[in-house]
């Protein structure tokens, strides 16, 4: 089997996935029984400053697709809620108990050196391994001026990533928010102050619905609702999109990666990992399914590395990132068009639908004699090859896009004629 | 001698209530939702033209799935004003269901539509009726027959502003959803509450133990209403032509489904130890089902040709099988055996086909001993109906004869259900007759206001 050994920043840990910190990794207690079930590190719900924040009840909701599956969850939970010494203390045996596990613990206190040196000097002494700020949480501690309220001031990101390299000696990842317009730049911010690595997205501010009954949204508390951070496997798409964009920018190439956002399965780990994640971080994944997952996942990435001959997690860590580029760089003269397997077909006209009524009209229907049945074939000529058909269509490889061979070379934006602004 | 083993109470209480239940029982709100998503919303979806009521079966399936069950009820009740009892009676394996293009590979599995429909009509919150009357016309129209079809145009013509007064022959309204449906398949008077929740249109009129022919004539009827509409629905049952067959033990398979039906009690319902039930359709099984859930021993259907020339669906031979009924085909009846004024066994005689493809009898004879032997080898029109009558409609065969608008060869004589020279009788047939006669009645009817 291939070998899952992560060695980030120095720290090792059997697999690269880690609990992210969120609820699942508040407590001691949990924290063992998910390193007893297989996790290879765990970054600890974010540690404040005495007195502990109050949490409010209830505190998550969902979005569920039509089929009523959840797709993400969202929460206003606030940091942790216990005393920081009960914390440290339970830090200093976890570490002393699992020792082979990477354990980060995440902080945030206000912005001022003294609060962040005091905070990162008593963690350092627990014996962790590193600690993660968290510049992320865009509900309730973003309005005390902590959270999100820092990552989305890159001079901020800079100033606190500095004081806590400046007052430990432990590596410093950086929690980047996903609120924010250019992800690059809070990048780079962590980037010169001196962070060692950065860990991305934290959640997105959302609702998640409506109480239509009682014209509130959900979580709701007593009557009330806010906006809280989104979370789940709906949130991958941003998050691949983050961690593409920080990971092929010149700037932060070099930046070190824990990626984390809606990773669901081992898939959605080795795609992080080919945009160049060092280590994955799973919360949401957890909460629905119970550590447990994490044997299937790390199953599943060692297989799929077998079967591509992967030995280790370097051999395809960033293989994807060289080929995301700007749009202006696609090749214009590239062609597929679509083509149906009439034989897997099923005729449910899903495709027909998709195409003739919000694209281009490039699939004829065509009813039998009988009219029991009919047939869906693709108008070639009328086919731009946007791929909407194949994603309206129930049945696995019923319609594949084919590559056509235009016999023209790559030609892409800035070389077009009908670019003014083209380069040659 | 042979002693009829007939008599009541073979099982327990708790077997019968088990042995009448729901064959199908209602789904889950979970259930709905997760069927309702496996509906692919498909273009142009083939299910709709498979329905004979073309309800918009993609529509209410995702009114289900978005959690809009009114909205999927008045989809179907729009199409089909017995969506209900439609529902759990319509053999959907050969109709909607065999259009769903999930019973391709690789799934092979429709989406079970009959039960979603169910499940929108049974759970439909709304206390208002779902549609409302248009102001009276002052037209009246008879509908002769409250079964499927004569209930489907009786509702339309009340929407429309028309008086309707609605015979029936039988004490009951419902026609063979009160009367000719296996217990099973329409539980808990379903029956009547579907019909009470048509009269909730208003402007209909009920009228029992009323027989055409005996109680008024057409010819009145068609001077007292500006039309009439005829939903008489098969009054005969067909015979063997066997010598003896009017002894003891020998019964029409509808007559004892109806007095199933209407049994308050179904342990005091006498029921054979031995029973052979001639014929091929879902009657057949009906009562052959039926009798075994009432603790008969060995029931058996005598089929004259293979199972495949049977009009019962494959679905519904296999309940039959599933029900421990056997099914024998290739025999026809060749004689009764009686003793004492009461059957106590039967002949079949071996069928084959000739050169000609023509059926006939091998000669080779197996005797059944038997208590009851129940016929369900069709029905026929009862034409006498129109006896008194100086003009009567034209029949075509044995049935009457419509044009494509359901009108009958008497001008202002509609026709629809079994009694007509259209489609097979199924329910779902028969409300769209009486849905079409009722557009073409008021089309009549307009034409005949606007002529002043």
């Amino acid at each position: 089997m291939a070998d899952l050994t992560s060695n980030f920043l120095g720290i090792r840990s059997p697999n690269p996935f880690w609990l992210a910190s969120a609820p699942p990794t508040d407590k001691a207690y949990n924290v063992y029984r998910a390193f007893e079930a297989g996790w290879g590190g765990v970054v600890w719900k974010t540690l404040g400053e005495d007195p502990v924040p109050v949490n409010v009840c209830s505190r998550y909701s969902c979005h569920k697709n039509t089929r009523g599956d959840v797709i993400g969850i969202n929460n206003i939970e606030l940091i942790t809620d216990r005393p920081l010494q009960v914390n440290l203390d339970e830090i200093r045996q976890t570490k002393k108990d699992w020792p082979d596990r990477a354990l980060f613990v995440s902080l945030m206190v206000p912005c001022e050196e003294e609060s962040w040196k005091t905070i990162v000097q008593q963690v350092e002494d627990t014996g962790c391994d590193g600690v993660e700020l968290n510049f992320g949480c865009p509900h309730g501690m973003s309005e005390r001026g902590m959270g999100s309220a820092v990552g989305q001031v890159p001079e901020y990101i800079e100033m606190v990533t500095r004081w806590c390299k400046q007052h430990c000696h432990l590596p410093v990842v950086v929690k980047l928010t996903p609120n924010i317009t250019n992800i690059v730049v809070a990048a780079e911010a962590a980037q010169i102050g001196g962070a060692d690595a950065i860990s991305l997205i934290n959640t997105i501010n959302s609702i998640t619905g409506i109480d239509l009954d009682q014209m509130t949204g959900y979580p709701t508390v007593n009557d009330k609702f806010t906006s809280g951070g989104y979370c789940g496997e709906a949130v991958k798409p941003i998050a691949l999109s983050m961690v593409g964009q920080i990971a092929r920018s010149p700037d932060t190439a070099e930046l070190p990666i824990s990626a984390i956002g809606g990773i669901s399965c081992w898939r959605d780990a080795a795609e992080f990992i080919a945009l160049g994640a060092g280590t994955v971080q799973v919360c949401t994944a957890a909460m629905l399914n119970g550590f447990k997952i994490v044997q299937d996942m790390i199953d599943g990435l060692s297989r799929w590395m077998d079967s591509k001959d992967y030995q280790s997690l370097d051999s395809f860590r960033g293989a994807a990132i060289p080929n995301l580029t700007d749009w202006k760089y696609l090749d214009l003269n590239y062609k597929t068009i679509a083509s149906i397997d009439q034989n897997s077909c099923i005729q449910c006209g899903r495709c027909y639908a998709a195409c003739e009524d919000t694209a281009h009209q490039a699939i004829a229907m065509t009813p039998s004699q009988n009219a029991t049945e009919r047939r869906f074939d693709v108008i070639n000529e009328a086919c731009v090859g946007c791929n909407l058909c194949q994603i309206t269509c129930p049945v696995e490889n019923c319609i594949s896009m084919v590559r056509q061979q235009t016999g023209k070379p790559y030609l892409n934006w800035t070389q077009h004629p009908n670019n003014p602004m083209r380069e040659n | 001698m042979n002693r009829p083993d007939i008599h009541s109470g073979r099982l327990s209480a708790e077997e019968y209530c088990r042995n009448f239940a729901d064959i199908k029982p209602a789904l889950s709100n979970y259930e709905a939702h997760i069927e309702a998503n496996r509906c692919l919303y498909c273009e142009a979806a083939p299910c709709i033209p498979a329905c004979p009521t073309g309800i918009n079966i993609p529509s209410f399936i995702n009114r289900i799935a978005t959690n809009n069950i009114d909205g999927a009820a008045q989809a179907i009740l729009d199409a089909n004003i017995l969506g209900g009892s439609c529902a759990r009676v319509c053999p959907t394996e050969i109709l909607c269901e065999q259009a769903c293009v999930r019973n391709h590979e690789p799934e092979c599995k429709a989406v079970t539509i009959g039960r979603l429909q169910r499940y929108a009509i049974d759970n439909r919150q709304a206390d208002d009726h779902p549609f409302t009357r248009l102001p009276d016309t002052g037209k009246t129209i008879a509908v002769v027959g409250s079964g499927p079809a004569g209930l489907a145009c009786a509702h339309h013509l009340a929407r429309e502003g028309h008086n309707i007064t609605l015979f029936d022959a039988w004490e009951k309204p419902g026609g063979l959803n009160e009367y000719g449906i296996a217990s099973y398949k329409l539980v808990d008077s379903y029956a009547r509450q579907e019909v009470d929740f048509v009269m909730e249109i208003g402007g209909i009129k009920q009228e029992s133990s009323f027989r055409l022919g005996q109680s008024i004539s057409l010819d009145q009827l068609r001077k007292q209403f500006s039309a009439v509409f005829l939903g008489l629905g098969l009054g005969g049952c067909n015979t063997l032509g066997l010598e003896g067959e009017q002894v003891a033990g020998v019964e029409d398979a509808l007559s004892a489904i109806s007095r199933l039906r209407q049994c308050n009690d179904l342990s005091q319902l006498p029921v054979g130890k031995r029973i052979v039930v001639i014929g091929g359709g879902n009657t057949a099984i009906d009562i052959a089902c039926q009798c075994k859930r009432l603790g008969a021993e060995e029931v058996t259907i005598a089929y004259r040709r293979g199972s495949q020339w049977m009009s019962a669906t494959p679905h519904e031979q296999a309940f039959a099988r599933d029900n421990g009924v056997r099914i024998l085909s290739w025999v026809q009846p060749s004689s009764l055996l009686t003793e004492d004024g009461r059957v106590t066994g039967i002949n079949l005689e071996k069928t084959t086909l000739d050169v000609n493809d023509n059926l006939q009898g091998t000669g080779e004879i197996t005797t059944i001993p038997i208590d009851t032997l129940y016929k369900a080898i069709g029905q026929n029109f009862l034409a006498d109906c129109f006896a008194n009558a100086n003009e009567s409609p034209e029949l075509n065969g044995s049935r009457i004869a419509t044009d494509k608008n359901f009108r009958t060869s008497l001008s202002n004589v509609w026709a629809g259900g079994d009694c007509i020279d259209k489609d097979p009788d199924l329910t779902v047939h028969a409300v769209e007759h009486g849905k079409q006669a009722a557009h073409a009645i008021h089309q009549y009817l307009q034409g005949d206001i606007e002529n002043g």
